[in-house]
Formats: structure tokens, C-alpha cells, sequence
């Protein structure tokens, strides 16, 4: 970690803030398994309590964006303290927004359970937003850490989460033209699928702050563009 | 924009150390202080901010009686220490400035060895009986001036002699060697440099778990970094007194914000 400052208040300020973006995180990971749980036990009631927990969420957001503006206020921080007062800024509204997916998944959720599954899309859905917590836990770690290399690792496997959006989509317009009475689970299926390929890009663009926080600069390269659905016929 | 003064803070509710009230002040026929009404906390800093001529620092002199000794100045008004009033008769302004102490601009060790800049104090209100004890309050009083590992192996050299900041750190000893109960601080780090004064903040810091502390400067961030109360002072009226993060980020008064934000001065 790099040295404290002389004024320890700086630190102790620096560091509540930084508790408060972990605690968000937190939730905003169990959001996501929640959700997807939710979807693949045709859990209504856990839906119900994913769409409640975003309020936590949201809350957490008000109480960063309020702290970070009286710090800047107070400290006028610079360099390293700068790039991080401005990351707590950018990843608190990426996992706020992340949060809101996973609401918009749960919400879904309870109208599915009103209807027949559709073959074993819930276990791949589940599957897919495994692997962005997975991606997310390590995006956190690597914020705190200080870690440029695991975040650039988690930039690189947004790719395998578009693959498999990519795959899913597919698969959903095959069911569709097999079974037209498929169409409305389809659609709201096929919309969770899309929430949580947005969820990874938000992911993404957390990891991405870790290596601007880190390095004081932007990843080299643009990041890797795996989704090809909207060229897709 | 969120509405910073709705922010819901953990505000301790603190006993109030110094009540002021309906003060002024008069230099001959000016009236530099006007109806001031303010509150000191105990175990706060609170900052006093306002351009230059804006009374804080005759305001901050009021809390000790250093008017006292302006044949001009003519101070009004009711200045309560722990609910006493610091103006009455019977107070000793010596005794007053033991329980008040104060911290200046300039560094100003006397010219003695730095074991009798702090000694000075605690002999003069004979508050050790032998040297042992005067050993021990030195050392106490150095070791919370954040001095004593740069000094304990030469106390006997002259106070004058040592760096900027630390003869800074050693009047802050030397004040607190009495054991006050009210700290003020006019333009403590104004001739100190940037590691010197992050030094005296976190030092200021650490008193507030036993003091109340009042500083005057003219370094708005250093007010907005060390205190948690701040009051704008602006031709002898006090505009607005608040919790320090609720003064810089969203103040009330159009005036305040001018000030701070670099538009009026």
C-alpha cells in the first residue's frame, strides 16, 4: 500500500469511503447470484427480495456520491488521492447500475414463474451471471488491492461472457420460430440475457478504473467487442 | 445537485465550553466586532475564517482578554467559560490564560533551552512540587507537541535554535503544559512549510480529544481540513457558523459562498 498520509484523518476518510464502495459491492454480488437463483428455482419470494434489496444499493450510492463531495471539498485531494476519489465516483454508479439489472432480472423472474420453463435456459443464464460475480469479485479485489494485472484479467473475460449471450440469443430465436408460444418467456429470457451481458461490460468498466487508478492511465487496448448479435440475421 | 445540508451526518451532540454573546468590540471609535453570537464546543476545532480586517483574530483575542492589553479596544458583550463569565472583576486574566491558552502566528520560543520554554508555564502556576514532576510534565507535554523524539536528547540546547516547524510544535507544548482547556490558535502554520503544517494539523487533531481548539487562518482548506465547526467572519459580523462540511460544500449565506469559492475577499 503506499505510505499514509501525515494528517491520519486523511487515511481514516479515504478509507470509510472505500469500505462503503466494498459493502455496495457486497450486495450488488449477492444481487446478481439472488436474481439468477431466483430465475433457476422459480423462486418468486427471493425475486421479491432482490427487487427490495436494490434500495440498499441505491442508498449506498447517495451516501458515496454525498462523502466524496465533502471530501473534495475538504481535502482538495491530488494525484493518486485524485484518481481515487474520481474511480469511487465512476464504480459506485457502474455497481448501482448493475444493481438495477439485477432488479430488472428478478422482476422478470416473477413473471416467468407464472408460465412454463423454457428447455434449460435458466441453468445457462445462471451460469453466465456466475461468471460476471466471479468477474466482479475480482474486479473489487483488484480495486482494493491495487492490482493493474488481475483487472486487465477481467477485462479480458468480459469476451467469454459476450460468447455466451452471443449463444444464448441464438438459441432463443431458434425456440421462438420452433414454438411461437414460447415467444413471451423468449423475450423476457432473452432480455436477462442481455441485462447480464450489460452487467459484465459495467464489470468491465470497474476493472478498467483499477488500471486508471493504478497506472494514472486508460488500458492500452479498446476493449474486447464480443457481442455480434446486433449484426445477426 | 444533491442538497448537502439535508445530508444526514452523525453529529455528536457536544458540551458547549465557551458561550459568547452579544459581543463587541471597539478599536477607539471603530466598531470592528458586531453582535457576534457563538458557541465553542468542547473537544472541537473550531475555525474562524474571513478575509483580512474581518475581526476573527480580534474575536479569537477576546476568548483570553489579549484585548486587555490594547489601550484602544473596548470589549462588550458576555464571554462565558464553563458558564463563568471571563469578564468579571474577580477573574485573574493570568489564571484566565493557564485555563485559555493561545498559540501565535510567528513562533516565539523564549530565549531559553527548550526544557524551560515548557517549564515556564507550570512553574510560574507552581504545578510541580519537585523536578521529577517538571521532568515528567515536560515530557508529556512534548511527547503531544509531537516533539519529544526530536528534542529529548538535547533539551538543554536553545529553544530558538531549532527548525521553523518544530519551534511551532514547541509553543504548541509550551501552551498545552498547563493543562488549558481552550487551545486558540492564531495562524499557527503561516510561516511553516507544507510538511511542518500537515504536522501541526495532525498534532491539532490529536488535541481535540482533550481540548477545545480555535484557530484563526487565512488558509481556507486548512480550516476545511482540521475543524469540524467553521465560522465566516466578514466586517466584524459573524455571516455563518456551521458544520464545517456543510460551510464548504453547500454554505447558506450568498456571502460565504463567495468567499470560499474565490469571488469576494
Amino acid at each position: 500500500m503506499v505510505q499514509q498520509h501525515i494528517t491520519s484523518v486523511y487515511d481514516r476518510d479515504l478509507e470509510a469511503i472505500q469500505a462503503h464502495i466494498m459493502k455496495m459491492g457486497g450486495l450488488v454480488e449477492a444481487a446478481i447470484m439472488s436474481s439468477a437463483r431466483s430465475l433457476e428455482t422459480r423462486d418468486a419470494e427471493l425475486a421479491n427480495e432482490v427487487r427490495a434489496g436494490d434500495k440498499a444499493i441505491d442508498a449506498l450510492e447517495e451516501i458515496i456520491n454525498q462523502e466524496t463531495a465533502r471530501l473534495i471539498a475538504l481535502r482538495a485531494p491530488t494525484a493518486s488521492d485524485l484518481r481515487l476519489v474520481l474511480s469511487v465516483l465512476k464504480v459506485s454508479a457502474n455497481l448501482e447500475r448493475i444493481g438495477d439489472y439485477a432488479k430488472n432480472i428478478a422482476k422478470r423472474t416473477t413473471v416467468l414463474v407464472e408460465v412454463p420453463p423454457v428447455a434449460d435456459s435458466a441453468a445457462a443464464l445462471r451460469r453466465m451471471a456466475r461468471e460476471v460475480e466471479l468477474m466482479l469479485k475480482d474486479a473489487l479485489d483488484s480495486y482494493i488491492q491495487r492490482d493493474a494485472e488481475l483487472a486487465s484479467d477481467v477485462i479480458t473475460r468480459d469476451h467469454e461472457v459476450d460468447q455466451m449471450y452471443n449463444a444464448l440469443f441464438r438459441q432463443f430465436l431458434t425456440f421462438m420460430a420452433e414454438d411461437p408460444r414460447s415467444i413471451t418467456s423468449c423475450m423476457h429470457l432473452h432480455f436477462i440475457a442481455k441485462n447480464i451481458e450489460r452487467m459484465g461490460d459495467h464489470v468491465t468498466a470497474i476493472a478498467e478504473q483499477v488500471v486508471y487508478l493504478v497506472t494514472g492511465h486508460r488500458p492500452d487496448d479498446a476493449r474486447p467487442k464480443g457481442d455480434t448479435t446486433s449484426t445477426t440475421v | 445537485m444533491n442538497d448537502m445540508s439535508r445530508l444526514e451526518r452523525v453529529v455528536e451532540t457536544k458540551n458547549i465550553k465557551m458561550e459568547c454573546r452579544d459581543c463587541q468590540v471597539y478599536y477607539g471609535e471603530t466598531h470592528a466586532i458586531k453582535d457576534v453570537n457563538v458557541d465553542i464546543e468542547e473537544k472541537t476545532v473550531t475555525a474562524f475564517i474571513g478575509p483580512s480586517g474581518c475581526g476573527k483574530s480580534t474575536f479569537l483575542r477576546c476568548l483570553n482578554r489579549m484585548n486587555d492589553t490594547i489601550a484602544t479596544a473596548r470589549v462588550e458583550g458576555s464571554f462565558r467559560l464553563d458558564g463563568e463569565d471571563i469578564y468579571d472583576r474577580r477573574v485573574d486574566p493570568v489564571q484566565l490564560r493557564a485555563k485559555v491558552g493561545m498559540v501565535f502566528q510567528k513562533p516565539n520560543p523564549f530565549p531559553k533551552s527548550i526544557y524551560d520554554n515548557v517549564a515556564y508555564g507550570p512553574r510560574i502556576h507552581g504545578l510541580a512540587r519537585n523536578k521529577a514532576e517538571m521532568d515528567e510534565i515536560v515530557e508529556k507535554a512534548l511527547r503531544r507537541g509531537a516533539l519529544w523524539n526530536e528534542v529529548k536528547d538535547r533539551l538543554d540546547a536553545p529553544g530558538t535554535g531549532l527548525s521553523g516547524g518544530q519551534q511551532q510544535r514547541l509553543c504548541i507544548a509550551r501552551a498545552i503544559a498547563t493543562e488549558p482547556e481552550v487551545l486558540l490558535m492564531d495562524e499557527p502554520c503561516s510561516a511553516l512549510d507544507p510538511i511542518a503544517t500537515a504536522q501541526v494539523e495532525e498534532l491539532i487533531d490529536e488535541l481535540r480529544q482533550n481540548y477545545s481548539v480555535v484557530i484563526v487562518t487565512h488558509s481556507m482548506q486548512q480550516a476545511a481540513r482540521v475543524s469540524q465547526k467553521t465560522a465566516f467572519f466578514h466586517l466584524g459580523n459573524l455571516v455563518e457558523f456551521g458544520e464545517t462540511g456543510q460551510i464548504f460544500t453547500n454554505p447558506v449565506d450568498p456571502r460565504t459562498e463567495s468567499y470560499i469559492t474565490g469571488r469576494i475577499g
